[in-house]
This record gives structure tokens, sequence and C-alpha cells, in this order.
């Protein structure tokens, strides 16, 4: 091997990493805030990819419709659960942000999709569209078991990853897709050749973890969501309601998910059930840092995104294998350190 | 006017009763305590009015009954409850936790929060000295003065204190008593639970006696504070 294969294996790595380190923080801070184990995060980058190159093609794309399923479903759900406290403005709120809002994304992606706008605006629709199914998500399936033990919030996202995957193949058929690259540049330095794309991943991967910083430091609703994953009961004596914060982190579990997929349509063939393999290794990233730690979380994503470079360069075959047999000494070192074991609250 | 109203409240445990028809008032701007031996049931009591635990019975709330209702719709209604084990936000800071307290305020802006940040630090300066200092590496006495402080940033019509004194040096509970005489004057009504009847009783305008989940006693504090069966069992010898 010589150092131009070196950088090159590394600059793969280092960008696939970047993809790995937001989905490992959303699976962070998912966790955190609800304590669910959100499995499902990897189907977000699939749509995301899959909707995003429906439309750099000029279709429309088919999960508008499960959106708007979705919604409606969210609506339903959210009506019988404060059927008791329900007031005019809460319904009206509701009723906006489940059934008037898809409608409204969904019409404004007919109007515009055959139009084709350019990438820019396709990768923002393509946001809007996939983006809300995660605080619907949250209604549909986790928000009445929001006190339920970690188990049973495990199985319910289980049974919701396993659903969208099959949704995903209605709504998209079994066909892969790739989609247009933000930038065709290829820039040279010396021995080292960098796409646009990687740039504009590493770049804006960069950007997004910069803005949760400053969303959790600064801002009131980012610190609630601290609250809440510190002290949950301490956080609803505050008022800072359980389903409120729940709701916040889903949204931005499900918009990171749909950037990832948007980021990775141009550089790989992505089919309805691409996502769970690389939620996967988001996941195996969270677990190495503990599922607690963002910055951890971040390192750890790189690393798997270099070894899984270089194990596909060296043994192709079990590049998979490779890369999930990282998490076993992690996962040694981990339970010989502490030895209580870790309660569920 | 009464500001809380509780009656024939029962709490239970998987079929054990905790508490069983506990019926309580309180007076707007009052203050009334709750006193009682180790596992009487206060902090049940207090958790039920929160709805930190379901209850049965009525609970009303300035007249309007809340039992179906959750924490958060309790806390927008102006109810806060400083809770036994405080439920602080330990890794954050001592301001961050104060801020949160008065999340229900979060539409009136900056300069409304900042106000009452000065409000809670004149009445705890020792929490403005501390406002950069993370929560969790407060002393106990800290803490209880933190967890009040984040409580009244809702601005609440009634507050519920659970064994604030618990745990704390004497000097320091002299202090959190003298907190809570200040606070009278400032029209908050006052719930007290505490295992320390003398300091309860010198502070309340009335008070309950609760025995294994049962009122047996109440009364005006002074009437109680020289009830003989107080005395015995709580106050022990009374001198002066």
């Amino acid at each position: 091997m010589d150092a131009t294969i070196l950088l090159i294996l590394v600059q793969d790595g280092v960008v696939n990493g970047a993809i790995y380190a937001l989905l490992a923080l959303s699976l962070v801070l998912v966790f955190a805030v609800t304590r669910v184990i959100f499995i499902p995060q990897g189907e977000f980058v699939a749509y995301g990819a899959l909707t995003y190159a429906a439309l750099d093609t000029g279709q429309l794309p088919g999960s508008v419709w499960l959106l708007c399923g979705l919604g409606l479903a969210a609506c339903v759900c959210g009506l019988w659960q404060q059927r008791r406290t329900l007031t005019a403005g809460a319904t009206t709120r509701l009723v906006l942000q489940t059934v008037v809002l898809p409608a409204a994304i969904t019409a404004l992606a007919a109007f515009v999709a055959p139009r084709k706008p350019g990438v820019l605006i396709e990768a923002l629709l393509a946001l809007a569209i996939v983006t809300p199914m995660a605080p619907y998500l949250y209604r549909v399936a986790f928000q009445a078991l929001a006190e339920a033990s970690v188990l049973v919030l495990l199985i319910a996202a289980v049974g919701v990853h396993l659903a969208m995957v099959g949704l995903g193949l209605v709504f998209f058929g079994p066909e892969g897709s790739r989609a247009t690259g933000f930038s065709d540049a290829v820039l040279s330095f010396g021995a080292l050749t960098v796409q646009g794309q990687a740039l504009w991943i590493v770049g804006l991967t960069v950007v997004l973890m910069g803005a949760l910083y400053g969303f959790f430091e600064f801002t009131l609703f980012g610190k609630a969501l601290r609250a809440t994953a510190v002290n949950r009961l301490g956080a609803r004596l505050v008022g800072i309601a359980t389903a409120q914060s729940g709701v916040i982190a889903f949204t931005l579990a499900g918009a990171i998910g749909a950037l990832s997929g948007v980021l990775i349509a141009p550089l790989t063939t992505v089919y309805y059930d691409t996502g769970f393999l690389v939620g996967l290794k988001g996941f195996t990233a969270a677990i190495i840092g503990g599922l607690a730690s963002y910055p951890a979380a971040a390192l750890a994503a790189i690393l798997v995104g270099i070894v899984e470079s270089f194990s596909s360069f060296w043994a192709s075959a079990f590049k998979e294998v490779i890369v999930f047999t990282v998490i076993i000494p992690v996962l040694l070192w981990r339970s010989l350190r502490s030895t209580a074991v870790e309660e569920d609250e | 006017m009464k500001i809380l109203e509780i009656d024939a409240v029962s709490v239970a445990y998987g079929g054990i009763p905790a508490v069983t028809g506990i019926s309580l008032s309180v007076e707007a701007g009052s203050i009334v305590t709750v006193i009682g031996p180790n596992g009487a049931g206060k902090s049940t009591l207090l958790n039920a009015i929160m709805g930190v635990l379901p209850a049965g019975g009525v609970i009303r709330f300035q007249g309007q009954p809340i039992g179906g209702t959750n924490i958060e719709a309790r806390v927008q209604a102006g109810m806060s409850l400083v809770p036994e084990r405080r439920e602080l936000f330990a890794t954050m800071s001592v301001e961050d936790n104060l801020r949160l307290g008065g999340f229900r305020f979060r539409a009136d802006g900056h300069a409304a929060a900042a106000r009452e940040l000065e409000r809670i630090f004149s009445l705890f300066p020792r929490l403005k000295e501390r406002r950069r200092q993370e929560a969790g590496t407060l002393s106990g006495g800290e803490r209880q003065m933190l967890a009040m402080g984040r409580a009244l940033m809702a601005r609440p019509r009634l507050l519920m204190l659970d064994e604030p004194s618990l745990g704390l040096a004497p000097l320091i509970v002299r202090d959190i008593f003298h907190t809570i005489t200040e606070l009278r004057g400032t029209g908050v009504a006052i719930l007290l639970v505490e295992q320390n009847a003398r300091a309860a009783l010198q502070v309340a305008d009335r008070g309950y006696v609760l025995e294994t989940g049962r009122v047996t006693l109440e009364g005006d504090s002074a009437t109680l504070a020289a009830d003989h069966r107080i005395v015995e069992m709580y106050l022990g010898q009374v001198r002066g």
C-alpha cells in the first residue's frame, strides 16, 4: 500500500464517518431525551435519499403519501390521547401540524417537482417531506409509552423499523436510486483528489454539529431537552412536558437522518432497505460513546468510517463483520470497568 | 378564598394504601403544614396533589377540579413542588436550573426572565455567588435553596415544600425557615411537609398531623403546638 491509497482510504473513511457521526449524535440525543433506542434512524436515511433521488428525476416521490398518512394517524392518536383535556386552540394546533402541514408540503412538492428546480431546492424539499414523519411516529408509537421501560421502548422501535422498511418498499419500489451531487467539482491537493460532494458532507456535518452545540448550550428549548435527559421528573416539575421534548428530539433526529440520506444519495446507490446498515454503523459509534457522550460518539463514528474503508480495501467480503466486531472490545471494556448493573432509570 | 381543597384523597401503591381519605385545605397566601412521623404518607400526599402519583378523591385548585391532569398542566395552573430529593439538573449551572424553572413563562422574553432571576437572587444571595457552578457540586443547603428558587421562578400561587429541612445543619434550617416566612408577604400560599414539627408549627398558620396515612389532628398552629399529644410525640419537652 502506498501513500496515495492510504490517503484515499482515510478520506473515504472520514466522509463516511461524518455521516455516521451525524447519525450517532441523533441516536444519543433521542436516547437521552426519550430513552428510545431509535432503530428506525436508518430508514430516515433511506427515505431522505430516495425522496431526493425521485425529486432529482422530476417525479413526485411516493413518500409524500406516506407523510400524509402518518400525519393523519398522528392526528387521530393525538386527539384520542388528549380527549379529556382538549381545548379549541390545542385542536387547531394539532390539525395544523398533522393534517394541514403535510397537505401543504405535498401540494408544494407536486407543483415544484416536475419543474426540476435544482439540487438545493430539491434537497430542502426532501428534508421537508421526510423530517415531519419523525414527530408523527413519536406521537403514534412512542408518546403513549413514555413511562415504559427501555426494553418496551426498544421493542416498539424495532416494530417501527420493520414497518418503515416495508412501507419503503411499497412507496419507493425495489429499485435502487442514485442522485446528482451538490457539486461535481474535483479538487487536487498533490496526490490527494477530493470530490466536491465529500467536502459538502464534511462541511455540512461540521456546521450541523456547531448548530446543535449552539442549540443545546444557548437556547431555552435546547436546555429544556438537556434537562429532560438529566432529570425527567425535575423537568416535568418545571413544566417541561415529556411529550413536547420527545417531539423536538424526534424532529431533530428525523431531520438529521433525512439530511444524511440526501448527502449519501449521490455517492452510492440507495435501496429501500439500505438505511438499516448505515444506521447500525451510527449506532455502533453511539454505543462506543456509551449512548451518553456526544463528542465520544462523533469521534467513534470517524473511527468506524476509517475501519470500514480500510477493511473494504483489504478484506471487502468481511467489511461489515470487521466494522461490527469493533464494538465487542468496547463492550467488554465497558462491562469490566463498571461493576454495577445499569438500571433503567 | 381557598387555593387548594382536597377531599377524601387516597393513594395506594400496588393495592396497599399509603394515604386514605385525606381532606385538607389551604387559604390563599397562608402557610399550612403537614407534620407526622417518617412513613406517615406526607410525601405521598404532596406527590398526589402535584400529579406525580395517581390519586382517588377530589383535588381542587383555585376552585377547579384538577384530578385527571398531568404534572405539566398543574405547573401551568400555578402549582410548584419542591420534592424531597430536590430533582435538580445536576450537570447544569445554577443559573440554567433557575431559568428552566421559569420555563412556563418562556414567551415573556429575556427581560422578564432576568427580572425574575434577580428576585430569586435577592431571596437567596448564595445562589448569585454560585450562578455559574454546576448544581451537582452545591452543598445540601445550597441545593435546597436552588430547588426552592427554581420552583419560585414558575411564580406559583401554591408552593409545596417536601421536608425542606431534611439533612441540613441547624443554622441552614433556620435560614430556610426564615425564607419561608419572607415568602408569606409575597402572596404565595405554602403547603409545608415536615418532620421538624417545632419549626413547621412556628411558621405555619394551620397544621395537620398525619399518622399512618390518616389525618389524626388538625387546627391552627398555636393550638396544635400547645396540644399535649403533639407536645409529647413531636416536640418533646417544651421549655420557656
